[in-house]
């Protein structure tokens, strides 16, 4: 299989706090990648590393055969082929929907503003949000600002989306609508990179599941291992902490989700 | 009696009270703008975030300072202070010749700047650090960035404020009349030096200055109603969103064979 991102060693310290220790991780291109861990492990720091809001302190990250580390590597053209979504949406307030998905293209794709335009609907679409175009971002809910900021990432046709707990900041009842959203694209076969609380979701579309514990990852493999037979005694704790306190993050329709919940 | 003279005096010296009260708009107006401008590169450069080390560091550093320097002394000096060192004192030191006006345009602009550019400064840092990351995450350039996503909400978020600095400045450009401006207090002054009728004569004045600074607020008003758009959006279609057939672009999308 084909690694479309390639991380290796992967160092990050703030002051004297080390955030990542040598991290070697990749992914496959058409993978659903799901990260999860507790509070404070490193997953946000991880992505935000991929894609270059933060500094690494050491290590590469090899994107198709670069290591986009290297000084003279352009970081805007790289950002371009990463789409981001955020736990907080960071939608921009001064745009509409519309104009949220078409200012990068016009601004850094150098599209017409038709065709950014044309881009957009097909994407906004996608995320079930074209009619609301002239909507400004104060004027919607959690959930479709969410979506919005979705569509926004796959307007600059990504070759990899990156999503940082894309449903934590939402009320329960939106939750639903922004993973439905994420399970067509990652049916869809784009490449996803998703940090997440949702072990439902993870159990589900995951192709792979990464878990993380203080700067680390402890564990990794297919969701049935890492949700039925976890190899480390810390991934074994740490889901039966988050099972137990929120069971809320199972849907209750995925009796196999159900199930784990009883087994612990 | 008083009434009387008054509806005179205008009658009289209407031409003056005109030309007085168009100069103060004019030095106002060109003052708050070139002003917010000034406050805006201050406030974008004092803004740009501190390299770790090298010489872009010193550079900038050095830059700050002055800039810092600049906004302090002008906002702890008194404009009509200003006014007399920077208008005789080009004269005599320099030897510029500067017009009143120009003068006065001049002192009014780098003044604003002072107070604008904390104004400014203050709007760019509360935008929130979220749309700065995710204009940078779709590959905007640090320009792109401010341009595009932050200046905008910026100017609105401080138009009030740039509102009131204009109506300062109409009111405060009467201490001009010290550099020989021919502003309205200036001629003011004048007609009451034919007339020595002071309180009728400034009565009026009072009343230009009012009506300048509370039309200027009002006008203002109304464009920061326009620069908000609408209360509320419309939807595309008039029918509700209702489940629909999955968008033929994910469909056509299943470029890798999965599961
Ligand atoms: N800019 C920063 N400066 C200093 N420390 C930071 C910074 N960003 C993150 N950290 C620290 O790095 C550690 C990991 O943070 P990170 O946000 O990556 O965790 P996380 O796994 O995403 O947690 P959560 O599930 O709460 O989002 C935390 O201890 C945090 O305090
Ligand atoms: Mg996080």
């Amino acid at each position: 299989m084909e690694k479309i991102i390639d991380i290796q060693h992967l160092s990050k310290t703030f002051g004297n706090n080390v955030v990542l220790k040598d991290i070697d991780f990749s992914v496959n291109k058409g993978e659903v990648v799901c990260i999860i861990g507790s509070s404070g492990s490193g997953k946000s720091t991880l992505l935000r590393c991929i894609n270059l809001l933060e500094k690494p302190s050491g290590g590469k990250i090899i994107y198709k055969s670069e290591n986009i580390l290297d000084d003279k590597h352009d970081v805007r053209e790289y950002r371009t082929k990463l789409g981001m979504v955020f736990q907080q949406f960071n939608l921009f307030n001064n745009h509409d929907v519309l104009g949220n998905c078409t200012v990068g293209q016009i601004n850094v794709l150098k599209r017409s503003k038709e065709e950014a335009k044309k881009i957009a609907m097909k994407y906004l679409q996608v995320v079930g949000m074209d009619q609301y175009i002239n909507a400004k971002p104060r004027q919607l809910s959690g959930g479709q600002k969410q979506r919005v900021a979705i569509a926004r990432a796959l307007c600059m046709e990504p070759e990899v989306m990156l999503f940082d707990e894309p449903t934590s900041a939402l009320d329960p009842e939106m939750v639903g609508e922004v993973l439905k959203v994420m399970r067509d694209l990652a049916e869809s076969g784009l490449t996803m990179l998703i940090v997440t609380h949702e072990m439902g979701f993870a159990r589900d579309v995951a192709d792979r599941v990464v878990f993380m514990d203080k700067g680390v990852i402890a564990e990794e493999g297919p969701p049935e291992q890492i949700f039925n037979n976890p190899k480390q005694e810390r991934t074994r704790e740490f889901l039966s902490r988050t099972l137990q306190q929120n069971p809320a993050y199972i849907p209750s329709d995925s009796s196999e989700a159900q199930k784990i919940v009883k087994a612990i | 009696m008083e009434f009387q003279f008054i509806l005179k005096t205008i009658a009289k010296y209407w031409p003056m009270f005109l030309r007085g009260a168009g100069i103060t708009l004019y030095i106002s107006i060109i003052g708050t703008v070139i002003g917010s401008v000034i406050g805006l590169i201050i406030g974008i450069i004092r803004t740009i975030p501190m390299p770790e080390k090298g010489l872009k560091r010193i550079i900038l550093k050095i830059i700050n300072g002055l800039l810092s320097a600049y906004v302090e002394v002008f906002r702890g000096t008194p404009m009509i202070v200003q006014a007399m060192v920077i208008y005789y004192g080009s004269k005599q030191a320099l030897d510029i010749d500067m017009t009143p006006l120009f003068a006065g345009i001049f002192i009014v602009s780098i003044n604003t700047g002072a107070y604008m550019a904390e104004i400014v400064r203050g709007g760019i840092i509360s935008i929130d650090r979220g749309q700065f990351e995710a204009s940078y995450a779709i590959g905007m350039s640090h320009l792109q960035t401010m341009t595009k996503v932050v200046l905008p909400q910026v100017i609105r978020n401080i138009l009030p404020a740039t509102g009131n600095e204009f109506v300062i400045n109409i009111k405060d450009t009467s201490v001009l009349n010290v550099i020989s401006v021919t502003e309205l207090f200036f001629q003011t002054k004048s007609i009451t030096g034919n007339n020595f009728k002071y309180f009728e004569t400034f009565f009026i004045t009072c009343v230009i200055y009012f009506v300048l600074t509370y039309s200027v607020t009002r006008i203002l008003r109304f464009i920061e109603k326009k620069l908000d758009g609408p209360e509320n959006y419309t939807l595309l279609d008039d029918e509700l969103e209702e489940e629909k057939p999955k968008p033929a672009v994910l469909q056509n999308q299943n470029i890798i064979g999965k599961h």
